[in-house]
């Protein structure tokens, strides 16, 4: 039993989270609001997916709002819009993403052969990506003409949106790439023990500078579907999109400390959060208490799920 | 009898430590070579060197017949050496099919992507070789800590397939965590390979050398100093040799005439830490010097750690001054009066980048301030030039940055940091002098002793016979988490140092 709770704990969280739900609130257990929860959970799943990679090898990245607010308006200008004149249609998805995983990896070689800390470096490249977002940013909001874009947003298959299914197929690729290629489960060693995979002889560098660009590509991709939603390109678009991400994947279970979790693991953290926001509306909490309740609820989650790894010498930085 | 592997006069310093003086040893084709010695008599730097984890400054080293040079692990294992860790290399959140290969070319992935059926194929053979019968696909994580042993030993014997001539299979303690069938199947192991590798085997077990090895090599402070084939073995002898130099010249020695208090300051009952200590009782009083001797994993620097409230889970009992002491963290051992000198200096005992007095005044600077948690500059510095005065350290100044002095000096900062104190009763030293040049242990020694004169309780880890026999008034010898014996009136009769390696080993 106590495996399973040390093992499944968020799992159980979340199961828990939506018993107590739908007990107390009729509107819960209703596919609506099921669909809305989907809804709500794809961008952050989008984000938590790059980001896994990176947590995984003992590595952070902060530059999600930042890489995800240019990507948005790199789109919102190079498509057909109520502002610029260029219009280049569909190429601006793969322009955008390109523009994602090379901010990605710009961020690892700098850390890798400057040797400074992720933290730090993709601090800096978070207020440099906004800057660069403000930079092209045209005169008036450029509204979104582009209908195949924004149609992801809009065009509804059983209820769910393309953005839905499209986050559905990313985390199957994701899961797939975890489990069966060298950079997802050398990302995992790397966070666990890097010194013995030097020394034996693995190119460490190459998985790094992988996982951050493959993050970037996510916050770029999470950047489209910001636009295809919202119809605008907005240097604000990205705002909000750090803080669930990170907490998400550390509710699951892929701690900071690295080596630990994977995606199914962020997925979970990713609705709980989610479910926990939705259903604090549906019982009717006191909106300005509702952020009080989320963080309170993240820490004791957290310091649930990581409870059998306390040490007496083990610093927590 | 061809020699399949050969070290000519291999020299390897670490600062101004010489860990190998121009050693050489030669391993023939087939046999298996038992590695004695006591600790820091350069045993691991020889596997290291032949593993290719350090690289000698001077020496040839010769891999059938012709000179090679070995510059990382990779290229030992190409030439066929492999050494088998202890447990440490695997990576606990990856499978065993994956730790087995991972350090070999990869034949199991294309294009970087897992063909997993052909890697449990692969890794259900290397697992036949050792007796493992675990599932390839389980997590390192899961396994006991005598399957990780066979883990890595598969790992290195994975060799035979990738390297067509002979084999040199290193093997570092590998006994240490294993139970009695355990070591009995890796032996059979050692005998199943010997057709087609030579084998190192270093153990601190003397049964376990006489039983398997062909050839006994003992090293004594960097040297090697015997070379027998186990017929012309006499194991009297061999204890004697690995005491060595280290042999205590008695004239230097000055008799303490310690004044040891009547009550205990520390009372350890029936202490246990899982899988490190078990049921330890010793009594230390305040004047008194109690030196612990052990080799490495018999569980000496654990009871240091526990009463420091470094343990994570301990039971027992242990009693100060005639009180339960209950102490769950470092502060709270540090608020009843007990230090601690922790053998790893440059992590655990100096904080880098900080000067001299900073790392003085650390602990015990409030002591000496103005009350209300507010500290006198002015007081700390005069009491800092005193103990430097007194302890004899060599610095330009008190405001020097702590990693600009050598390794005594810092070992005496540190050391400073404790007497600091108004209130230090106990103080526990782990080994103190580890790293220290000849001059900089004497002035270390005269300190220790000093502060025992004047009422200190000392227990005391210590790096060589030499060292606890030099400065104990009693002595514990560990062995295996237990005590195995316990001498007396060291400074008036000391015991012979064959008889104390004799109960380590």
């Amino acid at each position: 039993m106590s495996n399973l709770i040390k093992s499944q704990g968020p799992l159980l969280a979340l199961t828990g989270l939506v018993v107590i739900f739908s007990v107390f609130s009729e509107s819960f257990a209703s596919m609506a609001n099921f669909a809305a929860v989907l809804e709500a959970a794809a961008i952050p799943a989008i984000v938590a997916i790059g980001l896994t990679y990176v947590l995984m090898q003992a590595s952070i990245d902060l530059s999600v709002e930042g890489v995800a607010s240019l990507a948005n308006i790199i789109l919102s200008i190079t498509v057909a819009n109520s502002v610029t004149t260029t219009d280049i249609g569909l190429w601006a998805i793969p322009l955008v993403l390109c523009a994602g995983l090379l901010v990605g990896a710009t961020s690892a070689a700098v850390s890798i052969y400057v040797r400074m800390p992720s933290l730090i470096v993709t601090l800096g490249m978070w207020l440099t990506t906004v800057g660069m977002a403000a930079l092209l940013f045209p005169d008036r909001l450029p509204q979104l003409l582009e209908t195949r874009i924004t149609q992801l947003a809009i065009d509804k298959q059983f209820g769910l949106s393309w953005i839905v299914y499209l986050t559905l197929a990313l985390i199957l690729v994701a899961l797939w790439v975890e489990k069966y290629t060298r950079f997802g489960r050398m990302s995992r060693a790397i966070g666990e023990n890097e010194p013995v995979l030097i020394m034996s002889g693995i190119k460490v560098n190459r998985h790094k500078i992988a996982a951050f660009a493959l993050a970037g590509g996510c916050y770029a991709l999470a950047g489209i579907l910001l636009g295809a939603r919202i119809g605008v390109g907005n240097t604000q678009s990205g705002v909000g999109l750090l803080f669930p991400a990170i907490a998400a994947c550390v509710l699951g279970g892929t701690l900071l400390s690295g080596g630990q979790g994977g995606i199914r693991q962020s997925m979970i953290g990713v609705l709980i959060l989610v479910s926990l926001r939705n259903g604090l509306i549906q019982i009717g909490v006191d909106p300005l208490l509702q952020s009080a309740l989320e963080g309170a609820v993240i820490i004791i989650a957290v310091a649930g799920s990581t409870w059998h790894l306390r040490r007496k010498v083990r610093v927590i930085k | 009898m061809t020699t399949a592997f050969s070290l000519e006069g291999i020299t390897k310093r670490f600062g101004e430590v010489t860990a190998l003086d121009n050693v050489s040893l030669t391993l023939n084709e087939g046999e298996v070579l038992g590695l004695i010695g006591q600790n820091g008599s350069g045993k691991s730097t020889i596997m290291k060197v032949m593993a290719g984890l350090h690289r000698p400054d001077t020496g040839i080293i010769r891999v059938g017949g012709k000179v090679v040079q070995l510059r990382s692990p990779l290229e030992a294992a190409q030439a066929g050496i492999g050494l088998v860790h202890q447990e440490q290399s695997l990576i606990t959140s990856l499978t065993v099919a994956e730790n087995l290969f991972l350090d070999k070319p990869a034949t199991s992935t294309r294009l970087g992507v897992y063909r997993w059926a052909k890697l449990r194929d692969r890794a259900k053979h290397q697992l036949e070789k050792v007796e493992l019968d675990i599932d390839p696909f389980t997590s390192v994580s899961e396994l006991s800590f005598g399957q990780r042993q066979m883990v890595e030993l598969a790992k290195v014997l994975s060799l035979e397939e990738l390297v067509h001539g002979h084999l040199v299979i290193l093997f570092d303690e590998p006994t240490a965590v294993l139970n009695p069938p355990e070591i009995q199947s890796l032996f059979s192991q050692i005998r199943r390979i010997k057709h087609r590798s030579s084998v190192v085997f270093v153990s601190h077990r003397m049964d376990e050398i006489l039983d398997i090895s062909d050839r006994v090599y003992v090293m004594s402070d960097g040297r090697n100093v015997a070379d027998r084939d186990k017929e012309n073995v006499n194991v009297d002898e061999l204890y004697e040799l690995m005491v060595g130099k280290q042999r205590v010249n008695r004239e230097d020695r000055k008799p303490r005439n310690a004044q040891i208090g009547a009550e205990p300051a520390l009372t350890l009952k029936n202490v246990t830490v899982p899988g490190e200590i078990e049921g330890i009782s010793l009594t230390l009083a305040p004047g008194e010097i109690l030196g612990l001797i052990g080799v490495q994993g018999s569980g000496a620097e654990t009871i240091l750690r526990t009463v420091f409230g470094l343990s994570d889970r301990w039971s027992g009992e242990i009693d100060y001054f005639g009180m339960p002491l209950n102490v769950d963290s470092p502060p709270q051992a540090v608020d009843k009066g007990i230090g601690y000198l922790p053998a790893e200096r440059k992590t655990e005992g100096m904080i880098r980048n900080t000067t001299v007095s900073e790392n003085v005044a650390i602990t015990y600077g409030w002591q000496h301030g103005h009350g209300a948690g507010l500290i006198s500059r002015a007081r700390e510095r005069g009491l800092i030039h005193n103990w430097v005065t007194k302890l004899g350290i060599k610095t330009p100044s008190i405001g020097q940055r702590i990693d600009t002095l050598s390794g005594g000096n810092q070992q005496k900062v540190v050391l400073s940091k404790w007497l600091f104190g108004k209130t230090l009763k106990v103080l526990m030293l782990d080994h103190p002098t580890r790293g220290l040049d000849p001059g900089a242990r004497s002035d270390l020694f005269g300190v220790i002793r000093e502060l025992a004169d004047q009422g200190l309780a000392i227990l005391l880890v210590g790096d060589t016979l030499d060292e606890v026999l030099t400065l104990s008034d009693a002595i514990i010898v560990m062995k295996d988490g237990r005590v195995s014996a316990r001498i007396e009136g060291v400074q008036a009769t000391p015991p012979s140092e064959e008889e104390l390696v004799k109960a380590m080993v």
